[in-house]
C-alpha cells in the first residue's frame, strides 16, 4: 500500500488561536436510510456513538459521526482502522441499499484551537456562530471564503474543520489569516 | 440579503450558501409530447413582479432541493418547503393570502 500523507503534514500557524492541520483522519462517506436499524447499529459499534440527530456530530479523540444530510452519516475512525470499519459496514448492511466510501485522502482536518476560535470560524462562514446558537455538539456544513468547509466544537474554544483536500492549503492559509488578525469582540 | 431555512437540514442559509435551480413546479413533458408542450416546458418560464415559486439547492450545506415561496419586488420570503410536492402546502398558499390577497401564480392562487 502507498505511504498515506495528509495534506500539510501537521502544519501549525501558532498564537493567541492556533490553526493546526490535523494530520492523517480516517473518513467515510455513509449513505442510506439514517432510521435503518442496522445502520444505526453499526455506526454505534464503529464509533461509539448513535446516529446523531439533524445538524448534530459527536465525537471522541479520532472517532466520531456527523450528520452530513437527511440520507449521509460521515463516520471518523483512525485512519489505520479505515478499510477494517467500511469492512464491518458492508457485512452489517449486506442486502440493504447504502453506500460506504472511503474519503480520508480526499479531505484536510484541521483544528482551530484558542480563546477567541469562535471569531476566527464567524469572519468566514456565513453561519449563525452566536454562543447561544452554535455550541459543542452542533455541526455545520457552510463555506470557508470561497470553499465548501464543515465544521464543529469540540470543546468551548475548539473547532474541528474538515474541506477537499485539494483546496487544504487555502483552508489553512485563510483560518490562519483570520487568527493573526485577532478577535472582533463581538460575542 | 436573502437567507432562507432549508427543510432538510433544518439551517438559515445565506443566499451564498445556496444555488438558485429556477422556477419551481414544472411540469416535465418528454417523449411522446406536443412540440409547444415541450416548448413550454423547457423556455416558458414566468418572471412576475411579486409573489414567486423557486427551486433553491443548499449547495455547500445538505446538498438537497427545497422549494421557496417569496416576493420577487421586497425579497419577503414566505416560507419553503419540501421539493417532493405538486403544489405549494396550504400553510405556504396561507401565508402568501395573509400578506398579499389575491395573489396568482400560473395555476395556483
Amino acid at each position: 500500500m502507498s505511504n498515506a500523507v495528509s495534506t500539510l503534514q501537521g502544519k501549525v500557524a501558532a498564537g493567541e488561536v492556533t490553526v493546526r492541520e490535523g494530520g492523517l483522519r480516517g473518513m467515510i462517506t455513509f449513505r442510506g436510510d439514517l432510521s435503518n436499524a442496522k445502520l444505526k447499529s453499526v455506526c454505534k459499534s464503529l464509533t461509539g456513538f448513535g446516529v446523531p440527530e439533524m445538524g448534530k456530530a459527536a465525537s471522541n479523540g479520532d472517532k466520531g459521526v456527523a450528520w452530513m444530510s437527511p440520507d449521509e452519516l460521515l463516520i471518523l475512525v483512525p485512519h489505520a482502522e479505515t478499510n477494517a470499519a467500511i469492512a464491518a459496514i458492508e457485512k452489517a448492511m449486506k442486502g440493504q441499499h447504502f453506500l460506504a466510501k472511503n474519503v480520508s485522502d480526499a479531505r484536510t482536518h484541521l483544528t482551530v484551537q484558542g480563546l477567541f476560535s469562535r471569531e476566527v470560524i464567524a469572519k468566514l462562514a456565513p453561519a449563525d456562530l452566536h454562543p447561544d446558537s452554535f455550541k459543542v455538539g452542533d455541526f455545520r456544513r457552510t463555506r470557508l471564503g470561497q470553499i465548501a468547509a464543515a465544521f464543529w466544537m469540540t470543546d468551548d474554544e475548539t473547532f474541528e474543520v474538515i474541506c477537499f483536500r485539494s483546496v487544504g492549503q487555502y483552508a489553512f492559509d485563510l483560518l490562519a489569516a483570520s487568527a493573526k488578525a485577532g478577535p472582533v469582540g463581538h460575542f | 440579503m436573502l437567507t432562507l431555512h432549508c427543510p432538510n437540514c433544518g439551517v438559515h442559509a445565506d443566499e451564498t450558501d445556496l444555488h438558485a435551480e429556477g422556477e419551481a413546479h414544472l411540469k416535465r413533458f418528454g417523449p411522446d409530447s406536443s412540440d409547444d408542450d415541450f416548448h413550454d416546458y423547457m423556455f416558458q418560464r414566468q418572471n412576475p413582479k411579486g409573489v414567486h415559486f423557486e427551486r433553491w439547492k443548499h449547495v455547500y450545506g445538505c446538498g438537497k432541493y427545497f422549494l421557496a415561496a417569496r416576493c420577487t419586488a421586497t425579497l419577503e420570503v414566505f416560507g419553503t418547503y419540501s421539493a417532493q410536492t405538486h403544489e405549494p402546502p396550504q400553510a405556504i398558499k396561507d401565508a402568501i393570502s395573509a400578506k398579499r390577497p389575491g395573489w396568482s401564480w400560473g395555476d395556483f392562487s
